[in-house]
């Protein structure tokens, strides 16, 4: 559903995505791996168009993925994206920033809204926190409300940039556990993460990037078990035995 | 003591007249400037250069003319030009123009003051421009920009004295008539300054509120 096909991408002289092919099936979890600086948020940001491409393609459900094209919309209402740092809207509670897209993008009634919108709250385990406000929440709680106004646009995939990176550690697996269970689902996710565990448990597929290019990928367990690629080996190596 | 009291029961209602005029080309002259100044920070933080661009020479314009040259502009060249203006609809709209081009970039400055993320978020979930502009940005905008805005209504209800210089009867065109009638210039400009001060404590109060809520969050 989601395709990429030798997209490259520059900041001015540095290019960080060197001719990008990969392609995510209906109801798959893919881990994007590798080193910080490697492009992996970069290729995420250019799926949803919020970061252009110079060259290549991508295309989601068919549509090409253009971010000054009207169509764009059509493709962000498809496929929603949870940030490091949440970006939840402080001015709003939870619930209100749940319905928010619901509301005002896709225009649904809003008796609808709020109960689907308190379903979802729920759903993430934050049914009680409906009227809380982002800074009376704990990095954990905010980070799940965020799931949930992905959620609550009704997306085919959803797209995680380093959902746990900003997070202090214990509030880590609270919000891996809302991402597995959505996986169970069957939820279509791409998720840049450093959780090599979520990766090996939860993902089917894992890329690992390095430099701009996609050095290594294959099934999750027989990558990080066995990697090929003597790259993929040292990150793999230092990510999991940094002493 | 007993003099001033004096003067002061005779001259407030005439004051007052004026008083009422300064109030009336304050908040109008505060709509004007409020509406302008939002159009020119849109237009400035749109992305389209073009509009960026003429926003930003409206600004520089604007700043670089007096205020009491613009109103001599808008009440003795526009008729010339086809376009006439009562006295107080001049005052209105030149000290608003003037003072929109404060205004835009004190918006203009709350508005890049929200974290860029909140944009992303908002076009993340399909929001257009102006949709992220209407429930996202201004809406935090608004704390951020309020007390440097107080300060501006302060400012505007001092300078709406300058709309004396175009026959605009208010406080301070008043106090003049009476003074040089009367040649008690004591009693008069004293009571004057006092009316303006009793004007202006309840916005000062006001910007203090706005100061302490913004630092709340």
């Amino acid at each position: 559903m989601i395709e990429l096909a030798d997209v490259h991408k520059r900041f001015g002289r540095n290019e960080v995505l060197k001719g990008i092919t990969a392609s995510v099936e209906k109801g798959e979890v893919v881990c994007i791996i590798g080193p910080s600086g490697s492009g992996k948020s970069t290729i995420l940001r250019c799926i949803n168009g919020l970061e252009s491409y110079d060259s290549g393609a991508i295309h989601v459900e068919g549509l090409r993925v253009d971010r000054d094209s009207r169509s764009i919309v059509a493709i962000r209402t498809q496929v929603s994206m949870v940030f490091q740092r949440f970006n939840l809207f402080p001015h709003r509670t939870a619930l209100e920033n749940v319905i928010e897209g619901p509301l005002f993008v896709k225009k649904e009634p809003r008796s609808e809204a709020i109960a689907r919108g308190r379903a979802l709250l729920a759903r993430v385990g934050l049914a009680d926190k409906a009227d809380a406000h982002p800074r009376q929440l704990s990095g954990g709680q905010q980070q799940r409300v965020a799931i949930a106004r992905a959620l609550a646009m009704q997306p085919k995939a959803i797209l995680f940039d380093e959902p746990t990176s900003a997070l202090d550690p214990e509030l880590v697996g609270e919000v891996l556990s809302v991402m597995r269970k959505l996986a169970d689902d069957g939820m279509t996710m791409v998720v840049v993460t450093h959780e090599m565990g979520f990766a090996r448990e939860v993902a089917d597929r894992v890329l690992f990037i390095d430099g701009g290019v996609i050095v290594e990928q294959g099934p999750a367990k027989s990558l990080l078990n066995q990697p090929q690629h003597p790259r993929t080996q040292d990150f793999l190596r230092r990510v999991l035995h940094p002493l | 003591m007993e003099k001033f009291a004096r003067d002061a029961v005779e001259f407030l209602p005439i004051l007052l007249n004026g008083v009422a005029l300064t109030i009336i080309v304050t908040l109008g002259s505060l709509v004007v400037s409020t509406l302008l100044g939002l159009i020119w920070a849109m237009m400035r933080v749109s992305g389209i250069r073009t509009l960026s661009w003429v926003s930003a020479a409206l600004i520089n314009m604007i700043r670089g003319i007096p205020i009491i040259v613009l109103l001599f502009y808008l009440y003795f060249v526009m008729p010339d030009l086809g376009v006439s203006l009562t006295a107080l609809q001049a005052a209105i709209i030149g000290l608003g123009v003037a003072y929109s081009a404060y205004q835009a970039e004190n918006f203009r400055a709350g508005i890049e003051a929200i974290d860029k993320g909140q944009i992303e978020a908002a076009q993340a979930i399909g929001m257009s421009w102006w949709l992220t502009m209407r429930r996202v940005i201004l809406p935090q905008a608004v704390r951020i920009v309020l007390p440097p805005y107080g300060n501006v209504m302060i400012m505007m209800l001092k300078d709406s004295s300058q709309a004396s210089t175009i026959t605009v009867a208010e406080l301070a065109l008043q106090g003049k008539l009476i003074a040089s009638s009367t040649f008690k210039n004591t009693s008069v400009f004293t009571l004057v300054a006092l009316m303006y001060l009793t004007m202006s404590i309840p916005l000062i109060l006001l910007v203090r509120h706005f100061e302490k809520r913004a630092s709340h969050r």
